[in-house]
């Protein structure tokens, strides 16, 4: 308990006196990362406010090591915590040089004047987000990446032991994503910098936070760290998925599966058959997906979008059980796709199910099934 | 190693582009004390001008025109040119818009009001007015327009019609400073139809003393503003992050603001367009919004446009003097029209 870096006690956030989101009891180590997550509206940048000061709390506290926020004065608030906001700025003719040094703040003195010590430290900052080049041009005149770079960094070189960000990849491509958080990340391990952020991207959520707190109605939903909290069921219920699916394993997301009576099964192993559900999925297509083992990434994809899996357990032969749904579903289904099934000593059965497929006249391959579809 | 000289590079190239805007505005404010002081009904040799200025000798007639006449006017144009302004950038920081002033907003017209108001009533009443009462009278309408447009901010959310709200309170000062001007008796009062429409003639010693007290006074503050302004351009957010004391800094915005365009609106009556055109031409020149420069070159560079649109306003078409806000409006309103087409087109490119 000893390092907790910054807590809250009930804290009750929202506007004009009336809260939206009440008892958020929180705490955080020092170098943690904790992201925010949660439908829109939902009251993750009320929560970022009020813990940041551009909101007056509505009860209960905010303590960043053993001083309460209120009690912390402006200018000693500035040297622990510096922020990310949403908001866009359009100053005037502003260098992102200019943007970043105004960082200094807490430190220059009555003019703002920055010593030789300060440019050095608004140089470091920029080149710890890559952005060095960009130093003279105007702060207008960027991508919307480097513009939240540039953001970074004016707060890195406010030198914060806390950096609160709203939402900071928002606008912004993937390559961009992925660097903007792999710099909070480096930050946080090797500077012991906490970072509190809220994301719109529950896979990256889990992938670079330390705690999670999801937000929705009028409490905390849920609180803890990324495995606790990313289950499907915990994700389905905060953002109210009706459709589509979750999977936290892979932190992807996928569209609702095709409704009605499958026409086709899918035949595939070790990854062959994704491929093969994006295409009938994505034209709409219902089937079934088989005969998989439990530990097949194909598995994990068949699991969201076939209408049904026909799975065994790994590392023994396909038992009688598993082999007769097998032949109920070639024979269900008008055709049989043929995604690829590298047989070995575990599944040499199914050689038997291929073949009477074909006897069928109901196999094709990928590119057969293509072909096909062109025509009709 | 390469790139830290290229950040040095950039800074000297700065460093060199400030200190040329500041020379060309000291060389361009000398030159038009100058050519004010050598132009006018009595011509006076440019050679007479600096033995008059420092000697305080030679013709008596030249050397009273000099001293009595003309070196107060020029010296009221510079400082009340350099308050406007300044309270036309403290303006545009609050509002975060390069179109706010004193004037669009209808403060300097609040001001005209409050001192037509006041000066009717103390010259009918006691046949004078003091300085200090003229500035007071002035700040109170400014504080009350100011107070008007702050109401109105809450409501309106859109900068615009902010500023048609505050062109319309202009307008109705406006007319209710002409209803008393029309139908003041007493003969002292053909002075004020002059001033209410913006002029730097007729200014003493002891103007030119108050005004420089109070503009140099609100000057020196606001330069000592320029940090929190420079964080405040950021957006109020970003500046209460960086510690920032929100609230007390917009008062003294206001205050300050306030102040200095009531002085101007006192001695010279209400000025269109130099509180817009002036800041924006400074940021311009300088290329940069950093207060530290622009407040200076702001100050400096509302005195050199007025004492150079009073020339104009003087000579143009001597013997008649034409009213000084036509000649800001000639030269200040196309500059604005350009800022607004141009940021108009960033916008679109953005």
């Amino acid at each position: 308990m000893a390092d907790i870096y910054f807590s809250t006690r009930d804290l009750a956030v929202g506007y004009d006196g009336k809260a939206l989101i009440h008892d958020i009891s929180i705490e955080i180590q020092k170098g943690e990362i904790v992201t925010l997550i949660g439908p829109n509206g939902s009251g993750k940048s009320t929560i970022l406010k009020s813990i940041t000061r551009q909101l007056k709390t509505i009860g209960g506290s905010v303590w960043i090591q053993s001083e309460e926020l209120d009690r912390i004065s402006q200018r000693a608030l500035a040297r622990k915590m510096a922020v990310v906001l949403t908001e866009r700025m359009r100053p005037e003719l502003m260098t992102c040089r200019d943007i970043v040094s105004t960082g200094r703040y807490p430190y220059t003195g009555r003019l703002g004047l920055l010593t030789p010590e300060d440019e050095e430290i608004v140089s470091r900052a920029m080149e710890r987000v890559h952005a060095l080049e960009l130093s003279d041009r105007d702060f207008n005149a960027i991508s919307d990446g480097q513009r939240q770079r540039v953001l970074l960094a004016r707060a890195i070189c406010q030198e914060p032991e806390i950096i609160v960000l709203d939402e900071p990849t928002s606008f912004l491509d993937i390559r961009h994503k992925l660097e903007l958080l792999s710099i909070l990340r480096s930050m946080a391990r090797e500077k012991g910098i906490t970072v509190i952020m809220s994301l719109h991207e529950i896979d990256l959520a889990q992938k670079i936070s330390d705690k999670v707190i999801c937000v929705k109605g009028e409490i905390i939903a849920r609180y803890g760290a990324p495995e606790d909290v990313f289950s499907e069921a915990v994700i389905r219920d905060l953002y109210g998925l009706e459709q589509g699916s979750y999977d936290p394993d892979f932190g992807s997301i996928e569209l609702p599966l095709p409704q009605g009576e499958p026409e086709v099964l899918v035949l595939s192993a070790a990854g062959t058959g994704i491929p093969v559900y994006r295409l009938l999925q994505a034209e709409g297509t219902p089937f079934l997906a088989g005969v998989l083992f439990t530990n097949d990434m194909d598995y994990s994809v068949a699991r969201h979008l076939a209408s049904g899996v026909i799975a065994a357990p790994p590392f023994r032969e396909l038992e009688e059980g598993v082999l007769a749904a097998a032949r109920a579903a070639v024979e269900r289904c008008r055709l049989v796709i043929d995604a690829g099934v590298d047989l070995g000593p575990g599944n040499a059965a199914l050689a038997g199910i291929l073949e009477g497929a074909r006897r069928a006249g109901k196999l094709v391959t990928p590119e057969e099934y293509k072909r096909q579809r062109v025509k009709e | 190693m390469e790139e830290n000289n290229a950040i040095s590079h950039a800074a000297l190239r700065r460093r060199v582009r400030y200190e040329a805007v500041f020379i060309g505005l000291v060389i361009a404010a000398a030159a038009i004390v100058v050519l004010n002081i050598n132009i006018g009904s009595v011509p006076i040799p440019v050679k007479d001008i600096a033995r008059i200025l420092f000697t305080r000798q030679g013709d008596p007639t030249q050397v009273n025109i000099i001293w009595k006449i003309r070196m107060p006017r020029i010296l009221t144009a510079l400082l009340l040119g350099g308050a406007l302004a300044l309270a036309g950038f403290l303006l545009q920081t609050f509002f975060a818009n390069p179109i706010a002033g004193p004037f669009v907003l209808g403060i300097s017209h609040g001001a005209k009001l409050v001192v037509a108001l006041v000066m009717i009533y103390f010259l009918g009443k006691f046949g004078a007015m003091s300085s200090f009462a003229l500035v007071a009278a002035a700040f109170i309408g400014s504080m009350m327009a100011t107070g008007f447009i702050l109401v109105m901010a809450r409501r309106l959310r859109t900068m615009s019609t902010l500023l048609v709200a505050g062109i319309m309170v202009g307008y109705i000062c406006s007319a209710v400073t002409d209803f008393l001007v029309t139908f003041a008796q007493d003969s002292d009062i053909v002075n004020l139809r002059g001033w209410s429409l913006g002029s730097f003639s007729g200014m003493s010693w002891d103007n030119v003393a108050a005004a420089a007290a109070i503009t140099l006074a609100a000057f020196a503050l606001v330069f000592l503003m320029s940090k929190p302004i420079g964080a405040y351009q950021l957006g109020e957010n970003y500046a209460r992050s960086m510690g920032v004391n929100i609230k007390l800094f917009r008062i003294s915005l206001i205050l300050l603001s306030s102040v200095l365009s009531a002085t101007v609106t006192a001695y010279a009556g209400p000025i269109s367009f130099v509180g817009i055109a002036v800041p924006h031409l400074m940021k311009r020149a300088l290329n940069t919004s950093k207060p530290i420069v622009v407040i200076p070159a702001c100050f400096l560079g509302g005195g050199v446009f007025c004492m150079l649109s009073d020339l104009i306003a003087r000579t143009a078409f001597a013997p008649l003097e034409l009213n000084i806000s036509t000649v800001t409006s000639v030269f200040g309103a196309p500059v604005v029209i350009a800022m607004m087409l141009k940021r108009q087109k960033e916008k679109g490119n953005g």
